[in-house]
């Protein structure tokens, strides 16, 4: 073995074809969106150079800081609530439901395998007011309130997009986190509940400390994944009422494909990449202390 | 030694990468032909649009088998919030069809017309001796919106609003004309619990055409053309004035309930079902309007009444609103001798036809004459034919972008999470 892997022809060999199809689809697209930046124009009008021009304009571009803004309270606010329920729903089947979880924890997961769009139409009805009242208008009525236009503000809509999203994702989140949970050697547990630790203790110095690994995966991945929220967002709102609730990647979308301006919307997402990578390198760096030793 | 051949191999993938990101540029602008014109009579467009494919298709069976033996139609749809971005690609990729929807914004058919892949119908309808059958009004038309005669006129629109008559019997409504009298007409219906005006707040243009309008009235039909041309800004207290207007029938609650959630099938049902007593749009509307099963109201009930006069001001309501539609281009490259034939039995032909199963007024001439035409739809003919002077609409000088803002904020205009100066700063900074 150590022969055949020291020997550059069949490692050419072996590794060649994949790293041919994954510089296909992944790197060509990727480098040919970085050099994107520095033109401006669409496949219609024919492309020209323009320098780091893209990028100035980035920085002054108030829709950019809009959308910018909204990604971060989106992420913030998502990230927060999935990974929290999450890690809730996680301690849930492991400590409360124990062998009893599966039902549960299929339930709770099923809203993941629904299609987005379907989601989404089915939170516009819950949430709707015209042409009639939805199920949670319907509710205020009861309590003797006045309809809410949810979808009419960006503050309002902005909540149902976070109900929906968590919703829709705590269930992912709490298998993910299970099985972290699950890793921990109940002989650890056992000696602490002899040495008379239990309940906020036991969590803060044995569970958390043993599930971090898997909780920084949680969080990196989520936090990733909420920057780059698109689908759930356009089937709900569209990014309105107006942009209120437009995130960078449906400005992105817009600029690129609706307005035919590709340079620009690759530098959009030239920034939402940058992004990703800090808030991922901070994470892990935050990371690496032991919370053992707070 | 594996780690140096992986690095090794990773740098030439990404030299690889490199090279072509250079070549990007060169990218685009395709040929969509070799000059011999297309052999099939391909067409895309938008979903919603049900009547173009199926007169076309009734043409394919009758005054045109002939063409259609030698290029079949063949029809792709998709949804009208998408063509644009199908439409750049398929430019870029020169893989346009024969005909196709040209965009939901002017800017956009002017951009390919610019690339060549718009038919110049000027020369080529001249060349095949039809171009009498063209109304001159619609060849006007699109001069004046797409600075050239760039598209053909499958459809010809008047705007205006649309009222329940029986609601205006019933409380005591004359039709009102000028926007003093058409606030006050609204305040009645409102105070009886009725929903003055049906409007689209998803769509947001239904509510951007009122803006529009009050400005042709108050300004004159030149108004939008001076923001075009940079004499005007849209933050100019006469234009902010127009917005604020309309922002003021939002405030009082003139649309009704949750209008931002309001789609185009649920504002038409509103109107149709009663609930609303005047409703702006095109004439396109005849259609749903003739349908029994859908208009519980019935055809007879409903009367068109040009936008309102504003006082003082320097337009008139016998300006009407005019369009034709999102229009249908064919693609310069795909025109030859079987596609031009195609064209050629397509202008003698299709005004008939559509007037005949669709009750449509197109700017084709109506050769055959067809009977049994709706009431109003003949109404609507002679209001066409008595008008002189035309005006577009709000967006249609404006740039996509400036479109997509003033369409997307036109709900939180009327709902008042934006002011009316906030609104038209932001329509004016895509313009700049």
């Amino acid at each position: 073995m150590e022969q055949v892997l020291g020997d550059r022809k069949s490692v050419a060999i072996l590794v060649g074809p994949a790293l041919i199809v994954y510089s296909l689809v992944m790197l060509v697209p990727v480098f040919w969106s970085l050099g994107y930046t520095l033109f401006e124009g669409n496949a219609v009008t024919g492309f020209r150079y323009v320098g780091f021009a893209n990028f100035a304009d980035l920085i002054g571009d108030s829709k950019v800081h809009d959308a910018l803004w909204f990604t971060i309270r989106y992420a913030l606010v998502i990230t927060v609530g999935q990974v929290l329920l999450g890690y809730g729903l996680a301690l849930l089947y492991v400590f409360v439901l124990r062998r009893y979880s599966s039902l549960v924890r299929t339930l709770v997961f099923f809203p993941i395998v629904l299609p987005t769009v379907a989601v989404a139409l089915l939170f516009q009805q819950l949430f709707a007011v015209a042409p009639q009242n939805g199920v949670v208008n319907s509710l205020i009525n009861v309590f003797g309130a006045d309809s809410i236009d949810w979808f009419g503000d960006g503050g309002t809509a902005f909540i149902v997009i976070a109900i929906m999203d968590i919703w829709r994702s705590m269930g992912f989140y709490g298998v993910l986190l299970y099985a972290g949970l699950v890793e921990i050697p109940e002989d650890v547990l056992e000696s602490a509940r002899i040495d008379g630790s239990g309940g906020w203790r036991m969590l803060r110095h044995i569970v958390l400390p043993l599930s971090l690994p898997v909780l920084v995966s949680a969080i990196i991945f989520s936090i990733n994944g909420t920057l780059k929220v698109f689908d759930s967002i356009l089937a709900l709102t569209n990014g309105g009422p107006g942009t209120s609730t437009s995130p960078l990647t449906i400005y992105m979308f817009q600029t690129s494909f609706t307005y035919g301006e590709y340079g620009y919307g690759s530098s959009v997402a030239l920034l939402l990449t940058i992004i990703c990578l800090m808030v991922t390198v901070v994470i892990f760096r935050a990371s690496r202390r032991d919370l053992t030793k707070g | 030694m594996r780690s140096s051949s992986m690095t090794r191999s990773g740098a030439v993938a990404a030299a690889l990468g490199l090279g072509l990101v250079t070549t990007a540029a060169c990218g685009g602008g395709g040929d969509d032909g070799d000059g011999a014109g297309a052999s099939d009579l391909s067409m895309l467009i938008h979903v919603e649009n049900n009547e173009i494919p199926g007169t076309l298709t009734t043409l394919s069976e009758n005054q045109c088998a002939t063409e259609n033996e030698a290029a079949p139609l063949s029809v792709e749809t998709v949804p009208q919030t998408n063509l644009d971005q199908q439409l750049q690609l398929l430019a870029g990729q020169g893989g346009l069809p024969t005909l196709y929807a040209a965009g939901n914004a002017p800017d956009l058919t002017k951009t390919l017309a610019d690339s060549g892949h718009v038919l110049d119908f000027q020369e080529a309808l001249t060349e095949l001796d039809v171009i009498e059958h063209i109304e001159p009004a619609a060849i006007s038309t699109i001069e004046g919106l797409y600075g050239g005669f760039n598209v053909l006129p499958f459809e010809y629109n008047i705007e205006g609003i649309w009222y329940n008559e029986a609601l205006f019997d019933q409380h005591g409504v004359d039709v009102p004309q000028t926007w003093d009298e058409l606030v006050a007409a609204a305040q009645t219906f409102a105070d009886a619990g009725i929903t003055p005006f049906s409007a689209s707040g998803d769509q947001g243009w239904p509510i951007t055409r009122l803006i529009g309008n009050y400005l042709f009235r108050s300004l004159g039909p030149d108004a939008l053309q001076r923001v075009a041309d940079g004499e005007a800004s849209l933050t100019d207290p006469e234009y902010v004035e127009a917005a604020q207007a309309v922002a003021d029938l939002g405030a009082a609650g003139f649309f009704g309930q949750g209008v931002g959630s309001i789609d185009m099938d649920t504002s038409t049902n509103e109107f149709l079902n009663g609930n609303a007593a005047m409703y702006y749009m095109g004439s396109w509307a005849l259609s749903d309007f003739n349908d029994d099963e859908r208009n519980d109201i019935g055809v007879e009930n409903i009367g068109f009444m040009p936008f309102p006069d504003v006082q003082g001001g320097a337009g008139d309501r016998t300006q009407l609103a005019a369009n034709v539609g999102l229009p249908v281009t064919m693609n310069a490259q795909a025109y030859g001798d079987a596609t031009g034939a195609w064209l050629a039995c397509i202008t003698e032909n299709y005004g008939s036809a559509a007037l005949d199963e669709y009750n449509r007024v197109s700017g084709f001439a109506v050769n055959d004459p067809v009977d049994d035409v709706p009431q109003l739809t003949q109404e609507v003919q002679e209001q066409v034919s008595s008008t002189d002077q035309t005006v577009l609409w709000f967006e249609a000088l404006f740039s996509t972008e400036a479109t997509n803002t003033s369409q997307r904020n036109a709900a939180p205009l009327v709902t008042g999470s934006i002011s009316a100066e906030e609104f038209m700063s932001m329509v004016q900074a895509d313009l700049d």
